[in-house]
């Protein structure tokens, strides 16, 4: 069929196809959606059945950052007939470089709204499903079980295991990607879905096999924190879109267990592998730009699909928090570490210097030189945090003067600890007073608490926090 | 003085970030040990993840990459020579010379 296509294209121009030639799916193509799609359609293993199983198909897109934008332009392009957009966050100035999707003219729009907007423009008819809230363990499976296929373009550990786990239950192929700073991901996962328990031969796995447990709450570095290049973050949308192209086109969405149940089921064949996207800034591109690693098919011992695991995940259990998903990364508590006396806010700082009750005292600003390079408040000293802790290290390993972490030499003064949150200032105060520079208690070393953020927030609204 | 011990060449790879604690660079290869020097056992996964933090680690963030206890930070995916090293024994997996291992770090944003 798809071979007889191309032929006839060929030789008659798509038009004559359009009017003409019946398909098995009993519709005919439009002549707008002949003129649309026909440079995809032409492609050697598309054809117009290719193209109509993607006007047939439901994708749903959660998330629409840096991910979802990119993905989301090529899925309404491509001709998906049903596009659900996913998220609670507005627009706002510093998204732009990479969510291409948005626009300047929609800064304070919510995000599923201005990506809709955007690809409305570039294709109508695809029927577009806004959701202006985030994705949580309520509404998840109500949502996903609207669409065949869903792209996870979130930016948090604990929404990913819950995209995975409603995708299990719910028979839906699910293409994952991430990014931060220089480099990006991309997996496709439970596809063909086949249900839970099932491990009796080799099954494509889901999120849990492959990433069994999150990494701990102070090493997941978010693209607000660590940095994001818009090309690398895109690739991978991109690619995400490409992923679901294929498998709603070839019909891999469907369950496996449905399609074939007893044979060799082809579909079980695919090697799943984990794409790699590493940018290098300093280098033209490499052996490692692109790496595709191997990955191990569905575990037999995953809570989530593998051999007891309808015992141990259901949907009911979602809905009444177990798993808790928050907890299970680390993230239910935000840390606090350090004692009341040890800190202050940053109105109350600033008022005491105000008011010159704080004449001599040395202001640490703990964060990164690129964020201190934007802006800091008057007098401080840049010792970024990593500086920090390394000559922190040395110090306790080789002995030395703990008072040469500090830039400035005063033995006296009162120390006042700033990052970009309030966090690493804390465990600045922490090491600093490990390592006696507090003279035993005499001197005082206290964190501002909430960062250079609440400095904003409470002191100076014009400050170009990053 | 001792005789220097007797090493093997392990091929070591960092991906999806890690590679900015090990010099910015993506791939090593270790001279490793064929003994680990504390217990005289084999050379395994485990070994060289400290001999790593030994030896090339030179970032002061070492909690992206082991924990205090010594253990690999949970979120790092580790491929010995392709295969996923929860099917291997994990660091009780014994390494040989030639041996390729892939420390790949599990990213969030988006």
């Amino acid at each position: 069929m798809q071979h007889n296509s191309t032929e006839e294209q060929r030789s008659n121009g798509v038009a004559t196809l359009a009017n003409g030639e019946r398909t098995g799916s009993g519709r005919r193509l439009t002549d707008e959606e002949f003129d649309r799609y026909s440079r995809q359609m032409i492609v050697p293993g598309m054809g117009k059945e290719a193209q109509l199983r993607l006007i047939n198909s439901k994708v749903l897109i959660i998330g629409a950052g840096g991910l979802g934008c990119p993905a989301a332009q090529y899925i309404a392009g491509a001709g998906i007939g049903t596009i659900g957009i996913i998220d609670g966050d507005v627009v706002e100035p510093s998204n732009l470089h990479r969510q291409v999707g948005h626009a300047t003219s929609r800064i304070g729009m919510k995000k599923a709204d201005s990506l809709i907007s955007h690809l409305r423009d570039l294709n109508p008819l695809p029927t577009y499903v806004p959701y202006t809230f985030p994705i949580s363990p309520d509404n998840a499976a109500d949502i996903i079980s609207q669409y065949d296929l869903v792209l996870d373009c979130t930016d948090n550990p604990a929404t990913r295991y819950l995209i995975s786990d409603v995708c299990v239950l719910l028979y839906k192929p699910l293409v994952s990607a991430a990014s931060v700073q220089k480099s990006g991901q991309l997996i496709v996962l439970n596809c063909p879905p086949t249900p839970q328990g099932r491990v009796d031969k080799k099954y494509p796995p889901c999120y849990r096999c492959c990433f069994r447990t999150p990494p701990p709450a102070n090493t997941q570095l978010s693209c607000g924190e660590a940095g994001i290049m818009g090309p690398v973050v895109g690739l991978m949308g991109v690619a995400q879109a490409g992923e679901a192209i294929k498998i709603l086109a070839s019909g891999l969405h469907l369950p496996s267990s449905t399609s074939n149940d007893t044979g060799d089921d082809p579909h079980n064949l695919i090697q799943p592998a984990l794409l790699i996207h590493s940018y290098d800034l300093n280098a033209a591109p490499g052996p490692y730009t692109f790496r595709a690693l191997k990955m191990a098919s569905r575990k037999k011992n995953c809570i989530a699909c593998g051999e007891n695991s309808p015992q141990t995940l259901t949907l009911e259990g979602i809905k009444s928090s177990n798993p808790n998903y928050l907890q299970f990364c680390g993230l239910q508590t935000p840390k606090t570490i350090l004692p009341v006396q040890d800190r202050i806010t940053a109105s109350a700082y600033h008022a005491t210097r105000q008011s010159g009750q704080l004449q001599n005292h040395i202001l640490l600003d703990t964060r990164e030189k690129e964020h201190f390079s934007f802006g800091s408040i008057d007098g401080a000293v840049n010792v970024p945090f990593g500086k920090l802790l390394m000559k922190a290290a040395t110090i306790k390993r080789d002995g030395g003067n703990a008072e040469e972490i500090l830039p400035i030499k005063s033995a006296e003064d009162p120390i006042f600890v700033v990052c970009r949150r309030g966090l690493d200032s804390q465990e600045a105060v922490e090491k600093l007073k490990e390592l006696g520079v507090d003279h035993g208690g005499k001197r005082k070393i206290v964190d501002i608490i909430g960062g250079m953020k609440a400095w904003k927030e409470e002191v100076d609204p014009s400050f170009p926090f990053i | 003085m001792a005789p220097e011990p007797e090493t093997m060449p392990i091929s070591v790879d960092f991906l999806g970030g890690l590679e900015t604690l090990f010099s910015n660079n993506p791939r090593h290869t270790i001279s490793l040990p064929l003994l680990n020097p504390s217990d005289s056992s084999p050379a395994n996964v485990g070994f060289l993840i400290s001999h790593l933090v030994k030896n090339h680690l030179k970032h002061p963030r070492t909690e992206f990459f082991v924990q205090d206890d010594g253990h690999l930070t949970p979120g790092i995916l580790v491929l010995i020579n392709d295969a996923d090293w929860e099917l291997e024994g994990e660091e009780e997996c014994e390494l040989k010379a030639g041996d390729k291992v892939v420390f790949v770090s599990t990213m969030h944003g988006g």
